[in-house]
């Protein structure tokens, strides 16, 4: 029980709590980096580095932060953190750090981080903290992860690169959405997530 | 010589209250029976699943003489059904003429225009007939669905747009694209704002905007709007439409061309006899419709008379500093209100009441901007030779908060007038 108790903060953000359908926060990336699935997968594994490690390392400090500068401190440390998986995507999967481009360096504005930084990590022990940052960072990767399926799908007819649809679909005058590829679409592809979702969960809905 | 008079209009007198009673006679007879199966489509009847299509058809043959519960009591009896309706038969000038100039696309582009007006009719009245089908199966069927699972009255808002739909895409469009971008329209751009009467887009548009943004290579180009039905086409064939060619050309000149490579006339232009899509060429035929509309005040004429001065302003100043690098702006402002979309957007899509604005300061910003913005697009934007479906969406857009400046500038000024007064 006890055991099982510890791991709330790692399981509520993957669902009931998600911060990107329940909490509506990191909506940008989510636009920028969907239309394929590739750079989200890599979005996914690199916001839940980053966020796993800032927690630990503020949720370490956070009887030695003074709360006047505690802002600051957390951005040094996000950034710090940002520029490292900058610099091991470059090394290893350029292509891809060349598609995300901008979108790596702006993970230290993403609002999913210092939110989690504030109203976890500065109150929490590192355990809960290391658990809640991965939670929230999968719980966000995972509606990247499925929007990404269906924009990729649709929009280019491929998954990870790989033909899905036969080329006699294409033949018979099938043709790509070209719309899925336009972050429009990754909007309305996440309503109906959250569509999906909140009929599921009938107490997440809105009176 | 007063007599005779009299007695023949004593005699027609007596005809029309004998073809008035028997129509009538049909009527009741008819109502008698749907009345005698209604109880079966009520609560705990056998059919009562289906309901609310027994009620929308019910109510589609009459009059409802159901009583308000709460607020008005008194209601028109040319309730949304009947505005609706008096929309479809603006819109028919329009699609039968569409149908025959799809003929004659047809037939000039595989070099044999002679043929009779029948030929040419039924060759586009086949090719459009797939298209209107699945707008109106894909359509009603959803909103059949969603009426039944709200267990609502079924809404007849889309009985203008399924017609309209086909009418604004090029003839070429495939079925299942059509199918695609109604359902998405009609589902996001509608019910899930709560329907018909809800909606702050226009239903039609959207399907339109959808299909241009999915498959681009189908909604514009030299091989959509004319349907050649697999034949070869002459050598001087064109498929593009006026400001298609215009868009595509890098010369300084506004020589607009039908299919066979002869320039249009303005008459030509006025006909609509140049490739398109299939409602919107003919201005002829618009004005026959707007015509109907303004008369039975379905459509609002504020939003149509300023759409058509912006719209005509915006033209003559794009005239007036024509550039080479724009040659949409070396057409003649006539020229440019007759061409493409633009007089069928200002009169069928701007004044769609919902989507529209309310106030009347609102309806005259509205449709100036509507007709600015469209003109604006259209020269300026090469990438979009028609702006009109792109200005009406975006003015949709703005209309609550144009509407919410005008109520609160008005209250602003009421209430200066009556400070003053205190004073």
């Amino acid at each position: 029980m006890n055991w099982k108790k510890s791991f709330i903060p790692f399981v509520n953000p993957l669902s009931k709590d998600n911060p990107v359908i329940v909490q509506i926060l990191g909506i940008c990336s989510a636009l920028a980096v969907t239309a394929k699935m590739e750079p989200a997968v890599v979005m996914t594994i690199s916001v839940t580095a980053v966020l796993a490690f800032a927690n630990v390392i503020i949720s370490l400090m956070r009887k030695t932060i003074p709360s006047s500068i505690r802002i600051i401190v957390q951005l040094v440390v996000v950034a710090a953190l940002v520029v490292i998986v900058d610099q091991v995507l470059k090394a290893y999967t350029y292509d891809v750090s060349k598609a995300l481009s901008v979108f790596i360096g702006l993970i230290i504005t993403n609002c999913i981080i210092m939110g989690r930084l504030e109203a976890f990590a500065l109150n929490n022990r590192p355990w809960p903290a290391f658990l809640d940052g991965v939670g929230n960072g999968l719980g966000y990767g995972l509606i990247l992860i499925i929007t990404s399926f269906f924009r990729e799908l649709f929009g280019s007819g491929t998954l990870f690169g790989c033909q899905v649809f036969p080329d006699w679909w294409y033949e018979a005058g099938y043709m790509n959405n070209g719309l899925m590829i336009l972050p429009p679409m990754a909007l309305i592809v996440v309503a109906c997530i959250i569509w999906a979702h909140r009929s599921v969960n009938k107490d997440l809905q809105e009176k | 010589m007063t007599d005779s008079s009299t007695s023949v209009r004593r005699l027609s007198d007596v005809k029309t209250t004998i073809s008035e009673s028997q129509y009538l006679l049909i009527v009741k007879g008819l109502k008698k029976n749907i009345d005698k199966i209604k109880p079966q489509f009520e609560e705990g009847g056998r059919f009562s699943k289906l309901q609310s299509v027994f009620d929308g058809f019910y109510t589609f043959l009459f009059t409802p003489n159901e009583t308000g519960k709460t607020g008005v009591h008194i209601h028109d009896s040319n309730d949304s059904k009947r505005a609706m309706i008096t929309v479809v038969i603006a819109l028919l000038p329009c699609c039968l003429f569409g149908m025959w100039n799809i003929g004659l696309q047809h037939y000039m582009a595989i070099g044999s225009p002679d043929r009779d007006l029948f030929t040419l009719f039924f060759y586009g009245f086949f090719a459009v007939l797939p298209q209107i089908f699945t707008a109106y199966i894909v359509g009603l069927g959803i909103e059949f669905i969603v009426a039944q699972i709200r267990h609502e009255e079924i809404q007849e808002g889309f009985l203008v747009s399924g017609i309209l739909i086909p009418m604004i895409c090029p003839v070429d469009t495939p079925s299942w694209m059509l199918a695609i971008a109604v359902a998405f329209a009609v589902i996001f751009a509608k019910e899930v704002f709560g329907g018909t009467g809800y909606n702050f887009l226009n239903v039609a548009l959207v399907t339109r905007a959808f299909l241009f943004f999915s498959y681009p290579s189908k909604m514009s180009g030299d091989h959509v709007f004319v349907k050649l039905g697999g034949q070869p086409g002459i050598d001087s064939f064109s498929g593009a439409t006026p400001l298609g060619q215009l868009a595509a050309q890098t010369e300084p000149s506004a020589v607009v061309t039908n299919v066979v490579g002869d320039p249009l006339s303005y008459t030509d232009i006025f006909l609509g006899l140049y490739p398109g899509s299939w409602g919107e060429t003919s201005c002829l035929c618009i004005f026959i419709g707007m015509a109907i509309l303004l008369l039975s005040g379905v459509a609002n004429w504020r939003i149509i008379i300023s759409g058509l001065l912006g719209g005509f302003l915006m033209a003559l100043v794009a005239h007036n500093w024509q550039s080479p690098l724009y040659p949409c702006t070396y057409l003649q402002p006539l020229e440019q209100l007759g061409l493409g979309g633009f007089l069928f957007a200002i009169t069928f899509m701007a004044t769609d009441p919902v989507t529209a604005c309310r106030t009347r300061t609102g309806q005259y910003i509205y449709g100036a901007l509507i007709g600015i913005i469209a003109i604006l697009i259209r020269c300026y934007n090469t990438g979009y030779p028609e702006g009109a479906m792109l200005a009406v969406l975006l003015m949709n857009c703005f209309a609550p908060l144009i509407d919410y400046c005008v109520v609160n500038a008005n209250i602003r000024k009421r209430m200066r007038r009556l400070t003053v007064r205190n004073i």
